[in-house]
């Protein structure tokens, strides 16, 4: 992503992906959320999907003529006003390596860091929820550092446990269920992100934040 | 209520899908052969997205508790009521206490490899998030969240008797094929990655015969044939997807998302297989191979016409036959 324009490209007849310009930043969210809040009230959309510095919106029916929204979402792009990030604040004790992290030997692989400057790393920040998506009640995280960013797994794994604590790229997150990811899993936690019984059933929203309390590290 | 005698495996509750849920991270699930499922609602007359059973994995018996009005559609896997055979896609009555077997689907009338019992009324199972579709990864949905056991009992909505029995309807697959070089074919508009693979990967995502491996399920289709490569590797952010999208993992061997797949992913994309063929995949085989065919945004939307305009003409037909009572 060189340019400074938003990216628009289709997802078949179902979705149109708007990607926000530049390094992922949370300004840059905190615009993504408000471009959300107004893209969802568009005629024709059905929701409005925020990711990682972009935006799905789903059609109720797709468009036969796509420029007048196209043209609309880049308008509201420019015009919107960041939105705050003001939520709550999860601690979430982490067992960093061993059987609960199976990937970590990738990341030393890759980073050429130890197991302790990658916990040291990994922990040190407080991470933005920017999006929920993947699965039920999954966080996309914004703020881990560049250092320990991983590639994606060339295969994707079949199944990671609930808590899985992953790097994928320069992102991080915790699985909240069991399920397929190609990701590259350092350690385990404990947490209900979904309860389909509770009102909202996603304990985190965009805007609320999380931080990690390693509490072992095993070699 | 129907029981269920031999439930197979990974058989669930289905219905058109979930949407509206997605910024909690909850996909779409639904039948992946859409069409077999609304044209079997329109031919017991239930709405479309009244809630059946899609069963991939046979034998698969049911004993009816109560006297019912049911139709099998999708792959014809040779049903039979109390060891008679019935047609597929045709509507009957069984008695309290008959049994339906289906078993492994013949290729030989139709490819299709998914079945689904629809039931007048619709299975009557809560609706959870605005739908009846099982969710396996959030386990909530359908029957409990989780595919049907031996031993299970299905409720039944309740109906006013507006099923008629004794007709049927032609399968899509018959109906609207769509074949190149002898495979089954679907359609695919490129997505936002397409123009980051090299000009051989695009070569071969058109011209050569893709296989379904064992490796694909309700979540994905992943796909064995010649190594797609970009032209340089990417790591892109999480961003919405949805069922159809083509990823190709750094391995170089693309994964079609189906009706379980995440509705996020980062992998790039190199297409989308379009909304109106998804049922075609849906009822593609593992082992069996397919073939992509470019289209652009109006034929994509054309093509989705043609569904529609089958599917009212089968609830027109459908119509007809109920008022007159019978056919002539």
């Amino acid at each position: 992503m060189t340019t400074n324009l938003p990216q628009l490209s289709l997802l078949g007849t179902t979705a149109l992906l708007f990607e926000a310009p530049g390094e992922t930043t949370l300004t840059t969210q905190r615009r993504i959320w408000a471009l959300a809040l107004e893209a969802g009230r568009l005629p024709g959309v059905r929701e409005a999907v925020p990711g990682m510095n972009n935006l799905m919106v789903t059609f109720a029916e797709p468009p036969r003529h796509r420029g007048q929204l196209e043209h609309t979402l880049i308008e509201l792009w420019h015009a919107v006003e960041p939105l705050p990030a003001a939520g709550r604040c999860l601690d979430l004790p982490v067992v960093y390596g061993g059987d609960g992290g199976p990937h970590m030997a990738d990341v030393v692989a890759h980073t050429g860091l130890s197991v302790d400057d990658i916990v040291t790393i990994h922990s040190a920040p407080t991470y933005t929820v920017y999006a929920l998506g993947s699965h039920p009640g999954y966080c996309y995280l914004g703020g881990m550092d560049r250092r320990i960013a991983t590639p994606r797994r060339k295969v994707p794994v079949l199944r990671i446990p609930r808590g899985a604590v992953s790097i994928g790229g320069s992102q991080t997150g915790v699985s909240a269920s069991d399920g397929p990811s190609g990701w590259n899993t350092i350690g385990s936690t404990e947490v209900a992100f979904f309860d389909v019984e509770r009102t909202p059933p996603a304990l985190l929203q965009p805007g609320d934040c999380i931080r990690f309390k390693p509490n072992r590290v095993l070699r | 209520m129907i029981e269920v005698l031999s439930a197979g495996a990974l058989a669930t509750v289905q219905d058109l899908g979930r949407t509206g849920a997605l910024n909690l991270g909850v996909g779409t699930s639904g039948a992946m052969d859409p069409l077999a499922l609304a044209a079997g609602n329109i031919l017991l007359r239930n709405e479309e997205n009244a809630a059946a059973l899609e069963i991939p994995l046979f034998p698969f018996r049911v004993r009816f508790t109560r006297p019912t009005v049911f139709a099998v559609t999708g792959a014809d896997c040779a049903p039979q009521l109390d060891e008679a055979p019935v047609l597929p896609w045709w509507a009957h009555r069984a008695d309290a206490g008959q049994v339906l077997a289906l078993a492994v689907p013949s290729a030989a009338t139709w490819r299709a490899c998914r079945a689904y019992l629809c039931i007048a009324g619709g299975i009557d199972v809560p609706l959870v998030l605005g739908s009846r579709s099982t969710q396996l990864r959030g386990a909530f949905g359908g029957l409990e969240g989780r595919p049907l056991r031996d031993g299970d009992g299905l409720p039944i909505v309740a109906t006013s008797d507006r099923a008629k029995t004794g007709f049927g309807i032609t399968p899509p697959g018959l109906a609207l094929p769509l074949e190149v070089d002898g495979l089954p074919a679907v359609r695919v508009l490129p997505a936002a990655e397409y123009d980051s693979f090299t000009p051989s990967s695009h070569e071969a995502l058109w011209s050569e015969p893709w296989k379904i491996t064992s490796q694909s399920d309700r979540y994905g289709y992943r796909l064995a044939g010649p190594e797609l490569r970009p032209q340089r590797p990417m790591e892109l952010r999480s961003h919405g997807i949805v069922p159809g999208v083509i990823q190709v993992p750094h391995g170089g061997q693309p994964i079609i998302q189906m009706r379980d797949a995440q509705p996020s992913g980062g992998y790039p994309k190199i297409g989308t297989v379009i909304d109106a063929d998804l049922w075609r995949l849906g009822q593609a085989p593992i082992g069996s191979r397919i073939r992509f065919v470019l289209c652009s945004w109006d034929e994509a939307l054309d093509a989705l016409a043609a569904t529609r305009r089958w599917l009212s003409n089968v609830r027109r037909l459908v119509e007809l036959y109920c008022d007159q009572g019978a056919v002539r």
